[in-house]
């Protein structure tokens, strides 16, 4: 039994990778895609909020600029009518005049260097930003301030920079193309999903790594109670920086991924509402749990293509409904639910369960309950 | 130097905006630990209800027509304050003591507000008011019996769940009629005209004409600002105010009724989010988007000044206020043509909105280095400040 309930996890990953492409259209497995890749985000968050008690609202930023890695890659390598201008360079940079690609996108022709680019360079932002913040220790509300401040600042930033980074418009990919394949072909979309499902697993043993042994440990020593870790003679920052660091690059991963399925990167990723959603995917899946975030990412985007399909004004209802219900009665969303016996106590109190045992005292003494 | 002056006055106007709603944020924030992500949507209805007051007075002829801004910053201020104190009382209050969730929970609210705002109308109102009247009478005429219940809790919800679905039937079968189902407002942008004293300029010091809106809005937040500050040190529920953000366990032994010290001020700190709301509509046209573009620049000046003083509060919003306008418009590098050049494209590159937000946090986060708690921080002993 034990085993088989280890075993769920992978069983479910291989009928999403080889199943579901024969079952779904080619709609619903890019957006399927798109809802793993989203999981990857929402590991990270789990991360840094479930286990270390840090709630950042400004992960859109890693998530963004993952996705400004990839995207200008492609733009670069490919030379087709659609995408390429007449100097070489990817088509909006001569409606804007730029004739030299800026200095910071010369490595981006490598392909090898995209690759590592789309996580380090969101790891090597989130960990300058962590430590900016951490060292003073600053933490709780105002960590969740500021975090959202920058992802406004950078937002507010791509937003205005047309001429290096094409401003609102952001990046198509949709046309590029990639090993001689359009990234937004059908074929190619495959592949992209495939890959994603490979990654997805990478990333949920690693954040397993980390929140197992004594690193895992004194993250969640942080999260319970931060005074007390720093008078056992811990210094918090370093564990603080790298966990935020590993966030970011997993978000940039992500963030990648969405990319090339949803065809665009553009600043609206740094939206402030996008951010606070990747939360509360991992609030409705269960924080503290790693397979809850996964259920969460995908569930919540599932369930708004649903109603975004049926009812498009009813969205923003139903979703602020489900993080209040959340929030207020299921703190430790559906997967701890389920995990901390609340389904159990459920059945239970509709008598179709035994009771959970609990301290007879408290449940017999009715002085006591009258009391308290 | 002109043109300095006239952005130092604009930036004045925008920090008193963030006034009025960071103030609000700031007593709530220091009192109960809760950042109300939702206080931009509570500035969002303060504009509504100036709106709808503006429609209200508009058949009333010239003379009371023009008074009708004064009586829309007394409505938007209690409407406002009745919704901060039912959103305390129902939800806010199930989330005491974990500031991270009600932040989420708040912004939960907040997109509720916004869709509500959009798509309201006469059916839906209906359907509402059908939905918790039923689900009220639900809890209100269950048996004793099945109170006692264990599995009532669940039961209860579900009671709640049937009676929402019914409104939500009541809608479907109101929206024939195009009458009961005419959005009230409507996703597009509203516009108030201001009343006809402040158009225009009122009067000029050494050649500068000084806006009235601008003006009325800086004497606005000034008289609001000494109002919560006597409120806060001369009233007696300003001085439980006040020991409830000391020591809350001590001040409910001393037999301070905390419960309803949480709801004043979370009206209160609503109430002013509606004013400033108000205020918002004398400077362009506003839409259920507005609280977006408030919400973080106002905790900008909560985490620049330091929590739980107003003194702080003031200087920080008039700080960002005034960097926005001055830097924000370029308006140095027409003042100063003869700046040299390094400094000159350093300032043309900041020199947009967008860019002055960047500029603001990077100044931000610096000041933070070196004063992590803020200009004014609380002092306390624990370990936690």
């Amino acid at each position: 039994m034990k085993l088989f309930k280890k075993l769920i996890p992978w069983l479910l990953l291989a009928f999403a990778f080889f199943v579901l492409p024969a079952i779904l259209s080619q709609f619903r497995l890019n957006l399927f895609g798109r809802y793993f890749s989203l999981a990857i985000v929402a590991l990270g968050i789990d991360l840094i909020w479930g286990y270390t008690g840090l709630l950042s609202l400004g992960q859109g930023i890693f998530f963004a600029l993952g996705g400004y890695a990839i995207g200008m890659h492609l733009l670069l390598v490919t030379q087709n009518d659609f995408t390429t201008g007449a100097n070489g360079l990817p088509k909006f940079f001569e409606n804007y005049g730029v004739d030299n690609l800026p200095f910071f996108w010369q490595p981006f022709w490598s392909f090898p260097w995209t690759l590592i680019a789309i996580w380090l360079i969101p790891a090597i932002v989130a960990g300058l930003v962590g430590y900016l913040i951490f060292r003073n220790r600053i933490k709780g509300v105002y960590f969740s301030i500021i975090t959202q401040a920058s992802l406004m600042v950078f937002y507010h930033f791509f937003n205005g920079q047309q001429k290096l980074v094409n401003g609102t418009n952001g990046l198509k990919t949709s046309t590029t193309e990639i090993f001689g394949m359009v990234v937004g072909s059908d074929d190619a979309q495959i592949v992209f999903y495939r890959i994603t499902l490979i990654l997805l697993p990478f990333a949920y043993l690693l954040c397993k790594f980390l929140t197992s042994g004594r690193f895992g440990d004194a993250l969640i020593g942080i999260r319970d109670d931060e005074a007390r870790l720093r008078f056992t003679g811990f210094n918090p920052v370093p564990f603080k920086v790298i966990v935020y660091l590993v966030a970011g690059g997993l978000a940039g991963i992500s963030g990648a991924l969405y990319t090339i399925q949803s065809g665009i990167v553009s600043p609206q990723y740094m939206a402030i509402p996008m951010s606070i959603e990747m939360v509360i995917w991992v609030a409705v899946g269960g924080r503290g749990t790693l397979i809850g975030p996964i259920i969460g990412a995908v569930l919540v985007n599932y369930l708004r293509s649903l109603v975004s399909e049926a009812l498009p004004e009813a969205w923003l209802f139903v979703q602020g409904g489900l993080f209040i219900f959340v929030v207020v009665l299921m703190p430790d969303g559906i997967y701890g639910w389920f995990k901390n016996g609340g389904f159990m106590s459920m059945l239970a109190a509709f008598g179709l369960a035994k009771k959970s045992a609990t301290y007879p005292k408290v449940d017999m003494d009715e002085g006591y309950a009258a009391e308290s | 130097m002109e043109l300095i002056f006239s952005q130092l006055l604009d930036g004045l106007s925008i920090g008193s905006v963030l006034l009025l709603a960071a103030t609000g944020l700031a007593i709530v924030f220091g009192l109960m630990g809760v950042i109300n992500l939702a206080h931009g949507e509570l500035m969002m209805i303060g504009a509504y209800v100036t709106y709808v007051t503006q429609n209200l007075f508009r058949p009333m002829g010239e003379g009371i027509f023009e008074l009708y801004f004064l009586f829309a910053l007394v409505f938007a201020f209690f409407i406002t304050g009745i919704v901060g104190v039912i959103l305390e009382r129902t939800l806010i209050r199930q989330l005491y003591g974990r500031p991270l969730e009600t932040l989420l929970a708040t912004w939960g609210v907040s997109l509720v507000l916004i869709q509500f705002i959009r798509s309201v109308s006469t059916s839906m109102t209906i359907g509402i008011v059908v939905a918790v009247v039923l689900g009220f009478l639900a809890q209100r005429f269950a048996p004793k019996k099945l109170k006692q219940a264990s599995f009532y809790p669940y039961l209860s919800g579900l009671a709640w769940l049937v009676s929402a679905v019914i409104g939500f039937l009541a809608i479907t079968a109101l929206s024939g009629s195009k009458f009961l189902s005419k959005p009230w407002f409507g996703p597009r942008n509203i516009d108030v005209t201001a009343p006809k004293w402040l158009q225009g300029s009122w009067g000029s010091i050494a050649g500068i004409e000084l806006p009235g809106i601008r003006i009325f809005i800086i004497l606005l937040s000034a008289l609001l600002l000494a109002f919560v500050a006597w409120f806060l040190t001369k009233s007696v529920w300003g001085l439980r105010i006040r020991s409830v953000t000391q020591n809350r366990q001590m001040s409910n032994c001393l037999g301070i009724p905390t419960d309803n010290v949480d709801s004043i001020t979370f009206g209160i700190g609503s109430g002013l989010a509606g004013v400033a709301g108000a205020a918002i509509t004398l400077l362009g046209s506003v839409g259920p988007n507005l609280g977006a573009a408030y919400i973080v620049s106002c905790f900008m000046v909560i985490v620049l000044g330091g929590v739980g003083n107003l003194v702080g509060t003031v200087i920080a919003s008039m700080m960002l206020g005034i960097i926005q306008s001055i830097i924000g418009s370029g308006a140095i590098l027409i003042a100063f043509p003869e700046i040299p050049n390094p400094s000159r494209a350093v300032i043309e590159f900041f020199a947009t909105t967008s860019m002055s937000y960047v500029l603001i946090f990077i100044f931000i986060i610096g000041f933070l280095q070196f004063k992590p708690t803020g200009m004014f921080p609380q002092k306390g002993r624990s370990v936690e400040s």
